[in-house]
């Protein structure tokens, strides 16, 4: 029962694209991901529409005092098991802004973190890895 | 014939109806993506794709919302599910079954696999409304729109054949489906005349608003209103509505061969069904989303007169 489980979480990890307050560069790194050219779709990667889809959340951007009960929310709203893979180096580490008086550190300080792919931003081949070793993590 | 003979028959039956329409039904889902990932020139999906969605949505946990309607949240994909099983069994049995025994359909059957048919938006829209989502309230009233708009000219295209057929045999043996794939066994599919054509491009387009496919997909458009009337769906229910839109995207085409094209009962009823799959597969992927006015008017202006023309011309003989 668990390896069916594991087996159809690691063929069709549907993703959910939660854009904190980020400078709008890695969602459109994310966009190219999801286009033909990549075309993620060969590993079951779908992009949906609502969080309660999904299985896999992309975070990107400095997670902020605004941003963080929002990003909490959507975390809690997805059915478990999910991944949350940070995409970005502020979603890793908060890159520049790590003396923010507004950045309220990294993602991984309130939601457990899967896989982080550092990148200003990564390139698509870069979060196609990071998503490959988070699965095979599992 | 024995009635061990016809028990066998029911037992069969009933496991193709049951459990062959949802498999074949999720192989489709798969020639759909398929055939689009080749329309947008990549790989594309492996053949157990749908499968891996089903049995992962299947283990995954399911979330009610808090301000839902529980039961009714959870009741609404059993109800999509049984219409789409129902139209199963009056499809299969009235096509494969008239043969063995001219009774085995009743008088109005047609009549009910309309009903039947209207299960799966009338799922959606209780599944929708119970949500308490405002998103999914948006969705199902467009979903209610939608179904007011394809219903007018869905029935008249089909009474076109009935029409037809009634001229010859009588009203009777033309509500049953059963006599309607009589009829075309005798007398050659209903398809080729003027009105046969006619009702067959409304069926189509009636096809593509019922399986919520991309000029249509109003009701749960992903960019607009993030999946609409699913919005709230996870896990198991999220997994049964997909299997009734499986089941649906099996029977509309079944159910266009049988009503127009010559009844399912020789090996070329096979092609024909592959045919009408590719066909609405892509319309699905050259066409951009309508909106909800847009919709309404096409069907109920555009589609509609054209049905009704075509009804005049099935009266005439045409």
């Amino acid at each position: 029962m668990k390896d069916l489980r594991l087996w159809g979480l690691k063929k069709s990890p549907w993703v959910y694209h939660v854009a904190a307050a980020s400078c709008n560069n890695c969602d459109i790194e994310i966009l190219e991901l999801l286009t033909p050219r990549y075309d993620v779709e060969r590993f079951g990667v779908v992009l949906v529409g609502s969080p309660r889809h999904a299985d896999a959340l992309l975070v990107t951007g400095v997670i902020n005092r605004k941003s963080l009960p929002r990003v909490l929310e959507v975390y809690e709203q997805t059915p478990k098991p999910c991944l949350v893979i940070a995409i970005g180096t502020c979603a890793c580490n908060n890159h520049i802004f790590r003396n923010s008086y507004n950045a309220v550190g990294p993602y991984d300080k309130h939601i457990p973190v899967h896989a982080y792919i550092p990148g200003c931003p990564p390139k698509p081949e870069a979060m196609i890895l990071g998503i490959v070793k988070a699965l095979s993590k599992l | 014939m024995s009635t061990w003979f016809s028990g066998w028959r029911l037992v069969v039956g009933f496991l193709v109806t049951v459990i062959g329409v949802p498999i074949v039904g999720l192989v489709l889902t798969w020639v759909d993506r398929f055939v689009s990932a080749r329309v947008q020139w990549r790989k594309g999906p492996p053949f157990y794709q749908p499968f891996a969605d089903i049995l992962k949505l299947l283990l995954k946990q399911t979330i009610v919302p808090r301000g839902a309607a529980r039961t009714t949240f959870l009741f609404a994909p059993v109800v999509g599910i049984a219409g789409m099983t129902l139209v199963a069994m009056l499809i299969i049995y009235s096509n494969f079954n008239t043969v063995v025994n001219q009774q085995s359909s009743f008088i109005g059957d047609i009549i009910v696999l309309l009903y039947c048919f209207a299960l799966v938006p009338i799922s959606f829209i209780i599944g929708a409304s119970a949500s308490g989502n405002p998103v999914a309230a948006v969705g199902a009233s467009r979903e209610m729109t939608l179904y007011l708009g394809y219903e007018l000219p869905f029935v008249l295209a089909i009474l076109i054949p009935v029409v037809k057929v009634a001229q010859q045999w009588g009203v009777a043996s033309a509500l049953r489906i059963g006599g309607l794939v009589a009829y075309q066994q005798q007398f050659g599919p209903l398809l080729y005349s003027i009105s046969g054509v006619i009702a067959a491009v409304i069926v189509l387009f009636t096809i593509q608003a019922k399986l919520g496919y991309v000029p249509f997909d109003i009701p749960e458009a992903e960019q607009e209103i993030m999946s609409g009337v699913i919005v709230e769906y996870s896990g198991a229910p999220l997994a049964l509505f997909r299997i009734a839109r499986a089941m649906a995207f099996v029977l509309l085409p079944l159910f266009l061969i049988t009503l127009l094209w010559g009844g399912l009962r020789d090996w070329w009823a096979l092609l024909k069904f592959l045919l009408i799959v590719v066909l609405i597969v892509l319309m699905k992927n050259t066409n951009p989303r309508l909106t909800i006015h847009q919709a309404l008017r096409f069907f109920w202006f555009i589609l509609a007169p054209i049905g009704i023309i075509g009804l005049v011309l099935a009266f005439i003989g045409l």
